[in-house]
């Protein structure tokens, strides 16, 4: 009887341990109120939009820094690639690539990009592939990033390391551009 | 008879076993490959694609970005460095050096991630705006009331999050031991 009644328990276990892994990993595409979520009434798709800064009263997001101003460009490329500018601004700036599902798979400072401008092309692995060849190389001191999702989440962050820099730090984000481009016939 | 009862039984309590774990998990936070300096800790691999699913799944549940390992890594303080909770009716002090960052921030969020409400609308400070020592550490005072110098005030919340993010940094992503650059220390100074 107890030996029993143990088998019973100890299925439960093995059962509650299906249970839980299955249930954390289906939890990013079950939440409903993930950062995508969040951003898609605010944000247009494939164009720049300027996120209202943190405050007490509220936020788009959780655990937002309060130093930077941020700008989202929210992607679709399933149609066509998308060109990515965005001017530097004075103290640090920065771009971080997210996936439909909030994993950053690419980030990109000022410093490393080394220029006045980080200029990008973001497209799916399968675009890639259908680029000319000759295009390629032309295009060579262009950055090309390869999405692993079709939709997602351009995130461009400037500092303004004291509050009475923050208008300026809003104005060079403002300069940034996304939008889709169709890709020349090969 | 008994096998029916046997398996309801065990449907119900395994529901209740991997729910349960899911729900604590999810709402503690848990994760792989934590970074812990004093009372820091950071998850830098949730800033790249080898984020582990219980990372994920938190933050698709909480809703936040987590900073791309390219730009820097976020070190999240819930206790002093002796293990007091950060409780906004004390007063603490966060003091220390720099690590090595070309900028940092450090903000004061409640549990949810929310910046609290206060009279002079401070909610952190950043690299540029600290006021340091002649030798270059500083202090920040992180208290309901006023104080000279930097101050961080809490409102008197229950509890609340200390976040200090460091951009442009080697942290996370060059070192993997805990021996490593000087965290700013975190400790309990009066409770009233």
């Amino acid at each position: 009887m107890i030996l029993r009644a143990l088998l019973w328990i100890l299925a439960a276990l093995v059962l509650g341990g299906i249970v839980h892994l299955s249930t954390v990993l289906a939890m990013p595409q079950a939440a409903k109120q993930d950062a995508y979520a969040r951003l898609a009434p605010v944000a247009p798709v494939n164009t720049i939009a300027m996120l209202a800064p943190p405050t007490a009263q509220g936020a788009v997001m959780p655990f937002m820094d309060p130093a930077f101003a941020v700008a989202v460009c929210r992607y679709d490329i399933s149609a066509a690639p998308l060109k990515f500018s965005a001017p530097v601004s004075q103290s640090y700036t920065s771009v971080t690539f997210y996936t439909r599902n909030s994993v950053a798979y690419y980030a990109i400072n000022d410093r490393a990009a080394g220029r006045r401008t980080i200029e990008l092309d973001l497209m799916t692995t399968e675009q890639r592939a259908q680029m000319p060849e000759e295009e390629d190389v032309t295009a060579a001191d262009r950055l090309i990033i390869e999405s692993p999702t079709k939709t997602g989440l351009i995130v461009l962050r400037a500092l303004a390391a004291e509050p009475g820099l923050m208008a300026m730090a809003r104005r060079t984000l403002a300069a940034a551009q996304c939008h889709a481009e169709p890709q020349p016939k090969s | 008879m008994r096998l029916f009862l046997g398996s309801c039984f065990t449907l119900v309590l395994a529901a209740a076993i991997g729910l349960g774990a899911t729900w604590l998990t999810l709402t503690r936070g848990v994760a792989f490959g934590a970074l812990t300096i004093g009372a820091w800790t950071a998850w830098p691999r949730s800033g790249s694609v080898d984020i582990d699913p219980y990372a994920r799944a938190t933050i698709a549940r909480t809703g936040e970005l987590p900073v791309g390992t390219g730009d820097g890594v976020a070190f999240y303080a819930r206790t002093d460095d002796i293990g007091n909770p950060l409780d906004g009716r004390c007063s603490f002090t966060v003091s220390g050096l720099s690590p090595p960052a070309r900028f940092w921030t450090l903000t004061l969020y409640d549990p949810e991630g929310r910046l609290v409400a206060n009279a002079i609308d401070r909610h952190g400070f950043t690299s540029a705006e600290v006021v340091r020592a002649a030798d270059g550490r500083f202090t920040v005072n992180v208290a309901p009331r006023a104080r000279p110098g930097n101050w961080l005030p809490t409102s008197g919340i229950e509890r609340f999050v200390l976040v200090w993010r460091l951009y442009d940094t080697p942290i996370g992503v060059a070192m993997r031991t805990t021996k490593e650059g000087p965290m700013p220390a975190v400790a309990e100074k009066s409770c009233s």
